[in-house]
């Protein structure tokens, strides 16, 4: 709700230059979701301090609901911090309201607006859940000398600890419309998964700010651009190619284009909020372990590549000529599927749509017209019947399902993959899998990858007891895999193999276990 | 050949009456000129005649454009093919003279598995030519009709061949306009009979343990002068109903014989043919058989018998009917079963199916053939009861029951009580026969025994292009979207607790209408307003309780938990999206564990008759479940103003000393930290810290379920003192606060107001509404609201924000629209009444699920959160 901006450049008062706003008046701007208004605290020619304070009307904020993309009807878009925080709210207020000074035209003082002035930024409550080290991250490289100190939660809940405010203070020695384009786009990058975007075209803008491009239409991030401003709306500095330079600009970028995952997503966000809990991470095997992986000094694939690949290696040892992968999450292996032309029928499955959404767009390479490249291919949205003709002889084939549930989709498969997908079920819910997989639609091969817990040792910033990834349900020891899979082959009629996969340990084996049943 | 066939019959003759089976095939055969159409029109109904001619119009606007015939005719298949699936009868009015023609309908009949009937009309060459005339558009040549002549002269001695059951041939006009048509009943259906039926398993010539059986089940018998019995009749009239295999292997094959012969002859009893019946009729034939299975000593006690013995034995068998549909098409009797598409069906495959079941033609390690679980994937809505495979133990699976318990293998005879759903059983006097493989296929190659655990994916409305689920309840059909389906499908998967242990997610609670009082937005006036202007007089307030929603079903032992839900669990306590209420599974237990000592120590077991029993009820305190929520969603907004509003206040201050006019913006930012500390208050109250299950609480507000029944006849009062009583024995448990009240007294409704507004003051989050009648209670609607909450002010804070009640803020809010809330707790209330009394009446756990899951995904349907 409040950013203050101090100089002490003499004179120190031609910051009002600079913001294009008197410092002896208190001005107010109308904005969708509430009013901003500039103000200075102080105002001298040594000292001057400019205020921002927005002013967040709940209900204005709500008659825009239309164009906000938050998850729809959610609590949250009634009772949330956008009053108080300094987020990404704010930023659209900054946008606007010091849009000249973000751009760094000053026709009165053009020299000062070209000059590094020595500047402290002041904003008592930023959201940003990396905490102190993150923002550092973020602002040091860009010269500026970071303080930020942790807001506690709430003195009436003692034990509950910090909250992830930070009440933050940069100074530093830089133009002001740099040190403005900084916050326009790191504010909302540091206010973690829950954006409130008043518009999508904010999104670009906010990119094209730091000079990141958007490829148009598609929701990947696009790799930085050189520098070059591409901005539609003259909203842009002069000088934006810091962001092309940022040490930490892949995770800038993927800040901004988190969760816009369309329809689906909202309807879990609401049952996660109906059950008092937190919104679930999506669930996709595809980046386990990323962040915990041993580093090895000449890096080789990583082991999610080698599991994959190990995968390939068995399917064509079987001979397999059709496969289905169950659990595929956002296609990793399909990928690889797709390229080996001797399968004759290729099928992915998995439980979360967004999930196959995700594997659609990586395995096909367009389906929609106009500017959308992907066609909407599950629910309700999915379209006609020629639609669904069509999604019958794709290649591979994508469908909604759950290994829990006997589906008759999943017979007809030569091979069944199930590649780092048990330890995501509940053991109480193992017994259904083993029957809708190895009872009910009993391919010839079943190929098993789950994570060997005794490597665990192997990964640093792994506490003992805790697993890769924050929904395993269990990580199994190479005995007591052995022992499940033992029992399962024979209460089913497979005979099972057992093979490591990634970097074998004499002590504790392999990362990952692979158990390959045949019958 | 029977006499409805013969082609020659005598000009005087009686008028013919010409059988037709009610589902099934007629195929009119005759020459153009005919008079096919005027006979179908004159005893059938026009929905029930397809003719070519309609077809050929259809397709092409001219019903005598021959160029459209293969069009037509591909219609026409179509037609036949859909009203024979739907068991209706099909009439095809077309020439049908050429054998190639008929060919396609009689296959077409048989892929359906219903008979086929041939009627010709075989009138003179010179009367069809003459109507032809008279008819301008039929302007083909005589020599057409000299054609179909010939064609129609060859067909009638082959169309018995070509696969019609009956043949009726009409010749001259005069026959043909006298024959009348009797639409016959196929024989499987016996609908009309409701019993009460006593359903017996495969008896295997276990004369005695049968006659004990039937003692047991109150029958009494009539004896020969020899004193073996030949009829039994039940006094109160019911009806004994035989699943076959009342021979071999037995000691007494011809005994029981002659006991079941004559009940069936008595009219006292039903039977339906087994495969041991099946042999023994081509054996008594004259067929040569292997006399294996037990059928030597059949063969070996008949011969002691008489000739008219054997002779009625051959009759009554042969006589026998491949499997019964009875009591209104709820029943449904087969020797081995039968799959949803055969029932009420014949065919050649349909008795094969009802006698030997579905085999995969592999055998097991014991020289039997495999199965198939026709029975797993069985979602009829007949219950099927059968024998034939040898069990254990006599139990429901997917809405079959197989009654063989391996009498002559020493096991026990049993039978079902329909349609109270008892069995009784009488135990084997001594092992009669050595089975090939242990009972109950402990090889675990006989697949439809398996437990069941498995849900289809079909059962929930996911598995073809177009998701969504529709589950028909007691109050009509209750659907959810695609969408939503799919949202639900994952949680389900991902997060929930055993599908077995939830007969029941909680249904989602529409709020009192809004308030038209100064300062509230709900008040307790506009929740007995509502019911009284439903037509519902006395209402219970109960106090609501802040916490999290959470079900729990608890056994008394193992033996009940894996009876009725997951063996090697003694129960759980599930979300209202049906989670594991705690993570750590330790203390799920523990808690588990606590809730079953006190519904022990209040007695509940004996008092509700019973070894489990489902509570729905509220745990506390709110952080127990939802800190992660408390300090994301409410501590968090807090944190960020106690941080941000005293930096602004000292900024406003610091220019306002400068003397720059920002009095508005100071007097705002006093205003808003006084009310973000009301704010913080709200949930800082519903938090305190647990350690294990110290600082739990549990108020449970209804009883469920418990075995054999479900409690949404229960009035609340009988609820709130089974709460009362769990309270009063343990430390776990709270009882909750409440009082009735008659919506039609003003003054108790003012008293009952009274009564919340003192609660909320002090904290409480609000009370509930219900009709004092229970779950079911009707109002003049049919159905009314299970409840209603009306919620404090001060709480309200939480939900619309801290300054919801500044007075342009709450009047917006007062235009808040509660149609779709209402509604969707009224479609979901119906739901969790259906599941409960699905699984009341043990049915499987697919018909259980299907209701559960349709919860959840009505859950995930976007509807104002706040309210």
């Amino acid at each position: 709700m409040l950013l203050t901006i101090t100089t002490t450049a003499t004179p120190a008062t031609d910051l009002g230059f600079l913001l294009h706003k008197h410092p002896d008046r208190a001005q107010s701007f109308e904005q969708s979701f509430g009013t901003a208004h500039v103000f200075y605290p102080e105002a001298t020619d040594e000292r001057c301090t400019a205020a921002l304070l927005l002013d967040v009307d709940a209900q204005a904020l709500l008659r825009t609901r239309t164009s906000v993309s938050t998850p729809d009807f959610a609590l949250a878009q009634y009772v949330n911090d956008r009053p108080y925080a300094t987020s990404s709210l704010f930023t659209v207020a900054l946008g606007r309201v010091l849009r000249s000074a973000l751009r760094g035209d000053c026709k009165q003082r053009p020299e000062l607006a070209r000059t590094p002035l020595p500047l402290e930024l002041r904003m008592p409550a930023v959201p940003c859940r990396g905490g102190a080290d993150r923002v550092r991250s973020l602002f040091e490289p860009l010269g500026w000398t970071v303080e930020a100190e942790p807001v506690p939660l709430d003195p009436g809940l003692p034990g509950w600890g910090d909250s992830h405010y930070l009440s933050l203070t940069l100074t530093g020695t830089l133009r002001l419309s740099e040190a403005l384009s900084h916050l326009y786009v790191l504010l909302p990058a540091m206010d973690g998964n829950k954006h409130y975007w008043v518009d999508r075209s904010e999104v670009d803008k906010l990119l094209r700010a730091g000079g990141l491009a958007v490829e148009a239409g598609e929701e990947t991030p696009g790799s930085p651009a050189s520098g070059e401003a591409t901005g539609d709306g003259g909203e842009t500095s002069a000088d934006t190619g810091w962001l092309a330079g940022h040490p930490e600009r892949a995770w800038i970028a993927r800040r901004y284009l988190n969760r816009r995952d369309g329809y689906v997503r909202t309807a879990l966000a609401r049952l996660a909020e109906a059950d008092d809990t937190a919104e679930e991470e999506g669930d996709d095997p595809g980046n386990e372990e990323a962040a915990t992986e041993p580093s090895h000094e000449e890096r080789g694939p990583s082991l999610a590549e080698q599991r994959a690949g190990a995968v390939m290696a068995v399917l064509r040892a079987e001979n397999a000529t059709s496969v289905i992968d169950l659990g595929c999450g956002s296609g990793q292996l399909l990928e690889r599927l797709v390229d080996d032309h001797s399968l004759e029928r290729i099928t992915g499955v998995d439980v979360s749509v967004v999930n196959l959404e995700r594997a659609h767009r990586r395995v096909c390479g367009g389906c929609g017209d106009g500017r959308k490249r992907h066609r909407p291919l599950f629910g309700d949205g999915a379209g006609g019947a020629r639609a669904r003709q069509e999604a019958r002889t794709r290649r591979p084939e994508l469908f909604v399902g759950s290994v829990v549930y006997r589906d008759g989709r999943f017979g007809g498969h030569d091979a069944a993959v199930l590649m780092e997908v048990v330890e995501h079920l509940d053991p109480s819910r193992l017994p259904a899998m083993e029957e809708s997989v190895f009872g009910s639609a009993r391919p010839r091969v079943v190929v098993v990858t789950t994570p060997n817990a005794e490597y665990n040792t192997h990964y640093e910033g792994l506490e003992d007891g805790s697993f890769r990834h924050s929904d395993h349900r269990f990580e199994w020891t190479r005995a007591e895999f052995t022992l499940w899979a033992d029992r399962v082959a024979g209460e089913h009629g497979y005979r099972v193999r057992y093979l490591p996969v990634g970097p074998e340990h004499p002590a504790t084996g392999a990362p990952t276990q692979m158990g390959v049943f045949t019958r | 050949m029977s006499g409805t066939e013969r082609p020659e019959r005598p000009e005087t003759a009686e008028p013919r009456v010409l059988g037709v089976p009610e589902m099934g095939l007629v195929v009119l055969v005759g020459v153009s000129g005919s008079g096919k159409s005027t006979f179908a029109a004159r005893h059938f109904a026009p929905t029930q005649v397809i003719s070519s001619d309609h077809c050929r119009g259809v397709v092409s606007d001219d019903e005598n454009d021959q160029s459209a015939s293969a069009d037509a005719f591909s219609l026409l298949h179509t037609v036949v093919d859909i009203r024979l699936r739907r068991g209706l009868l099909a009439v095809v009015d077309a020439t049908n003279v050429q054998a190639r023609a008929r060919q396609e309908l009689v296959r077409i009949a048989k892929a359906n598995d219903v008979l086929s009937t041939a009627i010709v009309l075989d009138v003179p060459e010179a009367l069809a030519r003459e109507r032809n005339r008279d008819r301008p558009d039929r302007d083909f040549g005589d020599h057409v009709i000299r054609r179909q002549r010939r064609d129609l002269k060859q067909s009638v001695r082959r169309l018995r061949r070509e696969g019609f059951r009956k043949v009726h041939v009409l010749r001259g006009p005069e026959e043909i306009d006298a024959a009348t048509i009797d639409l016959e009943r196929a024989w499987p259906d016996r609908t009309e009979l409701t019993g009460p039926f006593d359903i017996v398993g495969d008896v295997h010539g276990c004369r005695a343990e049968l006659e004990e059986l039937l003692g047991e089940l109150g029958y009494e018998f009539s004896r020969d002068d020899q004193g073996r019995p030949v009829g039994a009749r039940h006094p109160e009239g019911r009806t004994a109903v035989f699943v076959g295999d009342l021979v071999d292997r037995g000691p007494d094959s011809p005994g029981v014989l002659r006991l079941v012969m004559g009940m069936v002859a008595d009219g006292d009893a039903l039977c339906v043919p087994g495969n041991h019946e099946n042999k023994l009729i081509r054996v008594l034939r004259g067929a040569t058989a292997r006399l294996t299975h037990g059928l030597a000593e059949t063969m070996e006690q008949l011969a002691g018998e008489s000739e008219e013995f054997r002779r009625r034995v051959l009759d009554f068998c042969d006589g026998l009917v491949s499997h019964l549909v009875l009591d209104g098409g709820r029943l449904v009797v087969a020797h081995a079963g039968l799959k949803e598409e055969y029932h009420g069906r014949a065919s050649g495959r349909v008795r094969s199916f009802a006698l030997y079941g579905e085999t995969t033609g592999e055998t097991d390690e014991y020289g039997l053939p495999v199965r198939l679980p026709w029975a797993r994937e069985y979602r009829g809505g007949a219950a099927v009861v059968h024998g034939h495979t040898p069990m254990v133990k006599a139990e429901w699976f997917n809405n079959t029951l197989c009654l063989d318990t391996g009498c002559v293998f020493g096991g026990r005879l049993t039978a079902l009580r329909y349609p109270e759903r008892e069995l009784v059983d009488v135990a084997a006097h001594r092992t009669w026969y050595e089975p090939a493989r242990p009972l109950g296929g402990d090889s675990g190659k006989v697949t439809d025994t398996r437990p069941d655990t498995t849900v289809d994916i079909t059962d929930v409305g996911v598995g073809d292009f177009q998701p969504g689920v529709a589950v028909d309840t007691a109050h009509g059909r209750v659907k959810a979207s695609g969408d939503h389906t799919l949202a639900a499908l994952e949680v389900m998967s991902r997060f929930s607790v055993d599908p077995r242990w939830l007969l029941y997610l909680p249904p989602t609670m529409a709020p009192a209408p809004t308030s038209t009082e100064p300062g509230l937005l709900e008040h307790p006036n506009e929740a007995f307003a509502s019911f009284r202007g439903s037509g519902i007089g006395e209402v219970v307030c109960e106090e609501k309780h802040m916490g999290s929603r959470a079900v729990a079903v608890l056994c008394r032992d193992a033996a009940a938990a894996e009876r009725r839900f997951v063996p090697g669990e003694l129960g759980t306590v599930h979300t209202r999206t049906g989670r594991p209420f705690f993570n750590d599974p330790v203390l799920q237990a523990e808690v588990v564990d606590r809730l079953r000592d006190a519904v022990t120590e209040a007695g509940l077991w004996d008092r509700l008759g019973t070894d489990w029993v489902a509570l729905d009820g509220e745990m506390l305190p709110w952080s127990a479940k939802a800190r992660s929520l408390i300090r994301e969603q409410y501590a968090s907004v807090g944190a960020a103003a106690r941080a941000a509003l005293p930096a602004a206040g000292a900024a406003l201050a610091a220019a306002a000393g400068r003397g720059v006019p920002v009095d508005d913006l100071v007097d705002g930012v006093a205003r808003r930290t006084e009310q973000m500390e009301e704010f913080s208050r709200v949930y800082r109250r519903y938090s305190w810290d647990t350690d294990g299950v110290a600082g739990l609480r549990y108020a449970p507000f209804m009883v469920l379920a418990s075995e054999g029944r479900e409690y949404g006849d229960a009035d609340h009062l009988w609820h709130m003192a089974v709460a009362e009583r769990l309270a009063e024995v343990s430390g776990l448990v709270r009882s909750t606060r409440y009082r009735v009240v008659d919506t039609t007294d003003p003054d108790a409704c003012a008293s009952a107001a009274d009564w919340w507004a003192d609660m909320v003051a002090t904290g409480g989050e609000g009370m509930v509404v219900k009709p004092v009648l229970g779950a079911r209670a009707r109002g003049r609607k049919g159905l009314a609201q299970p409840g209603l909450k009306v919620r404090g002010p001060e709480y309200l804070r939480i939900i619309y924000g801290p300054d919801y009640t500044d007075p342009e803020r709450l009047a917006v809010l007062r235009e808040r629209n509660l149609g779709r809330k209402s509604g969707l707790a009224m479609r979901e209330h119906k739901l969790g009444l259906e599941a409960l009394a699905r699984h009341a009446r043990s049915e499987p756990l697919w018909r259980v699920h299907e209701a559960v899951f349709a919860v959840l995904a009505l859950e995930s349907e976007p509807v104002d959160p706040r309210l």
